[in-house]
């Protein structure tokens, strides 16, 4: 045990002397947290829109007024000649245009239907179906608020709840997704890249040759990046419920628990990947390729799963990050407990005796 | 170094562009019918109707919608009151409720709109259908939208431009930057700085060769694009890989500035990485750039990737020519400049 501790510490050692990484370490999930959590986002904002009004009455230009007060629509430009439209989405001056036809303020008080023709840029598919749902929405409250004076509309009226995330913000999506994606990086890749390191430089055999066994030469490795990862998924889950004001509505402690139980499974996975590269580079561009690339665009990080065609989606059920980001979200969020997440539960704790079992099985076969 | 050369462009194309959709494949819809009258059932087979929706009916309370909503089942539940059809008979209005998982505000938000506008639909035909002509004074505004340059809303053509940038990035920055490292690791350096070589024939030597690969990269990964989904090329070849040639020039000479100033692979590897997550996450690939903070815009007048993300959707979607992107050419080429400069700068032959 005394050995053990010695080893432990020289493997501190070892981290806090090359400041570089720990940077590194750091960074990256900061700067990715700043990033999701301020700069991605869906929504649409700031449209900059031209509007060609051939009826110049007094509905088109109140409705104009309304679009443009909105806050969500910036006017660029006043196309005067058709020629011009293609130009100016061409160039990216514009992303809508909405055209009045000349009989707009005519055919809305002599048969009480007008049309507005709307062109939006579909080169962005999603934006310009959001831009395309603004312009609607705020010519329907146009036509309730002002041309209709409130009156209860006949039809089918909708009333809508969001749940889970009632003001629809960007960082209830990502933060839980992004606590998944950090820890894959410090625990898995970081773990594979440094017994690589042992291994290239030829330390490792000294290592083993040493009265310590080899059980705790790998959790001497292993147990500094634990502690490592457990700091920085507190870091990030802190910054996430206080800056973010993402609320953990389940049960905190089973949260913590899925969270350690994740860090065993990446660390796993990153003797796994050590047990099978004989060089940092090859254990860099492995975690890269197979555990970051994989653990962002197929864990339903960024993109839906639903949405994937049915082969990728098979694929991504078979990425750990997959199952945690769905615990991540259904307690944090929905305020889910055990009988929600047991079926995910059980998948990583599965996944993780799978890594283990095959890395002691490799393990043993190096050491001949 | 040939298997990163076609099967990376293969696998991005066809994984990436495949994986990261926001394009809606499948809406799942629970109903919760507390009326089950004749009209509200005809609702419900309205939407159960069109493919797109998966409907899970006969549920006999909220709380089991609001269930499979918690353990993900489903999208979106509708709940149909008890009063519908008498409501709607009687006073010509109705209201039902949709609950939302909104987590995903953007998926949300348009899987919302799709089962607004199914409802809204059959609300005019029974409209028409009962209308006492004159009864209301009726007026409305309908909105008709024309998607130009992509009418099918295709999410593909809108991923693969961006996923070729973030390809010949990724090859320019990894290959160029690694290549000058490697050789300062095993010491080969040493016997090129000997040679009467000028400095700035060095990093052109080193180059050009990946600029090459680089293009050849662009023109695989474009005829992959076009082989699997069909991408329409709307621009000119010429002005497409011109600019391209420009982009390399920068991240090349970028990727080798990074690799003079590290000592390990290790290092440049590291440097690289975060350089690129930043670069990608803020260019406007995934999400789109007049959403950020005003900060994050003026930054990213400082990210190459920003500039040619923009030029290549605008070259080969909307056909755009040389003109109307100007302003991110010459940005781009002033950059290229200078970091070529810098490169060859901080390139030094002794040590």
């Amino acid at each position: 045990m005394k050995r053990f501790l010695a080893f432990l510490r020289k493997e501190f050692f070892h981290i806090f002397r090359d400041p570089r990484t720990l940077i590194i370490l750091f960074g990256i999930p900061i700067a990715q947290l700043m990033l999701f959590g301020y700069v991605m986002t869906n929504e649409v904002r700031n449209v900059k829109i031209a509007i060609v009004d051939h009826s110049q009455d007094d509905f088109s230009k109140r409705l104009t007024n309304r679009l443009l007060s909105s806050g969500f629509f910036q006017l660029s430009a006043i196309p005067t000649a058709e020629a011009d439209y293609e130009n100016l989405f061409r160039s990216g001056t514009i992303k809508e245009l909405v055209i009045f036809g000349p009989d707009f303020g005519r055919h809305l008080i002599n048969e009480g239907r007008a049309d507005i023709q709307v062109i939006a840029d579909a080169s962005e598919p999603n934006a310009a179906q959001l831009i395309v749902n603004y312009t609607t929405a705020i010519t329907n409250s146009f036509v309730k608020n002002e041309l209709m004076k409130d009156q209860v509309l006949p039809g089918i009226n909708i009333k809508v709840r969001m749940l889970f995330n009632e003001n629809m913000r960007d960082a209830y999506n990502f933060i839980p997704g992004l606590i998944a994606v950090i820890l894959m990086l410090i625990s898995a890749m970081m773990t594979a890249i440094t017994i690589a390191r042992e291994k290239e430089s030829g330390t490792m055999e000294i290592l083993l040759a040493s009265p310590l066994r080899p059980i705790q030469i790998i959790l001497g490795k292993v147990v500094p990046y634990m502690l490592l990862s457990i700091v920085s998924a507190l870091v990030v889950l802190a910054l996430g419920m206080i800056v973010f004001k993402v609320p953990v509505i389940g049960s905190f402690a089973l949260l913590l628990a899925e969270i350690l139980l994740y860090i065993f499974l990446a660390l796993s996975l990153g003797i796994l990947i050590s047990t099978f590269v004989d060089s940092q580079l090859t254990a860099m561009a492995i975690s890269g390729f197979v555990l970051m690339l994989p653990s962002i665009l197929l864990s339903g990080f960024i993109f839906p799963i639903k949405n994937m065609p049915i082969p990728l989606q098979v694929i991504a059920n078979l990425m750990p990050p997959r199952w945690f980001i769905e615990i991540n979200r259904s307690v944090m969020l929905k305020g889910g407990g055990l009988a929600e997440i047991w079926p995910n539960t059980l998948i990583l704790l599965g996944l993780s005796i799978l890594f283990i079992f095959i890395s002691v099985k490799k393990f043993k076969i190096r050491l001949q | 170094m040939l298997p990163v050369i076609f099967v990376m462009p293969l696998i991005q194309m066809l994984v990436l562009v495949f994986a990261a959709t926001n394009e809606l494949r499948q809406v799942d819809v629970a109903i919760v019918d507390f009326d089950n009258s004749t009209s509200s059932r005809k609702l419900t087979s309205e939407i159960a109707g069109i493919p797109f929706f998966k409907v899970k009916q006969n549920l006999v309370n909220t709380q089991e919608a609001e269930d499979l909503l918690m353990r993900n089942k489903v999208d979106l539940a509708l709940i149909i009151p008890q009063s519908f059809d008498k409501d709607l008979t009687l006073n010509k209005s109705s209201e039902v409720q949709i609950l939302v998982d909104a987590i995903n505000g953007s998926a949300a938000q348009l899987s919302l709109g799709y089962l607004s506008s199914v409802i809204a639909g059959y609300s005019q035909k029974i409209l028409l259908k009962t209308a006492v002509p004159g009864s209301v004074m009726m007026k409305n505004i309908v909105v008709k939208p024309t998607y130009w340059f992509n009418p099918q809303l295709n999410f593909k053509y809108y991923m693969a431009p961006g996923i070729l940038v973030v390809l010949i990035t990724v090859i320019g920055m990894l290959l160029g930057g690694m290549n000058l490292v490697r050789e300062k690791e095993i010491g080969t350096i040493e016997q090129i700085n000997v040679t009467p070589i000028k400095k700035w024939q060095f990093i052109a030597g080193k180059l050009l060769p990946f600029l090459a690969i680089g293009l050849f990269d662009l023109a695989f990964g474009l005829l992959v694009a076009r082989l699997a989904f069909n991408i329409p090329i709307r621009g000119s070849f010429l002005l497409l890989f011109g600019m391209a040639s420009i982009y390399l020039v920068l991240v090349l000479s970028l990727g080798l500035f990074i690799s003079t100033i590290s000592d390990t692979q290790q290092q440049a590897t590291f440097v690289t990485f975060f350089m690129l997550i930043v670069f990608i996450l803020m260019s406007g690939l995934f999400t789109p750039v007049e959403s950020m903070p005003d900060w994050a815009q003026k930054l990213d007048y400082a990210n190459p990737l920003y500039y040619f993300v923009k030029i290549m959707r605008s070259v080969i979607l909307k056909g755009s020519n040389f003109p109307d992107i100007i302003n991110e050419a010459a940005t781009l080429s002033v950059f290229a400049a200078s970091i070529f400069g810098l490169a060859i700068f901080r390139y030094r032959k002794t040590s």
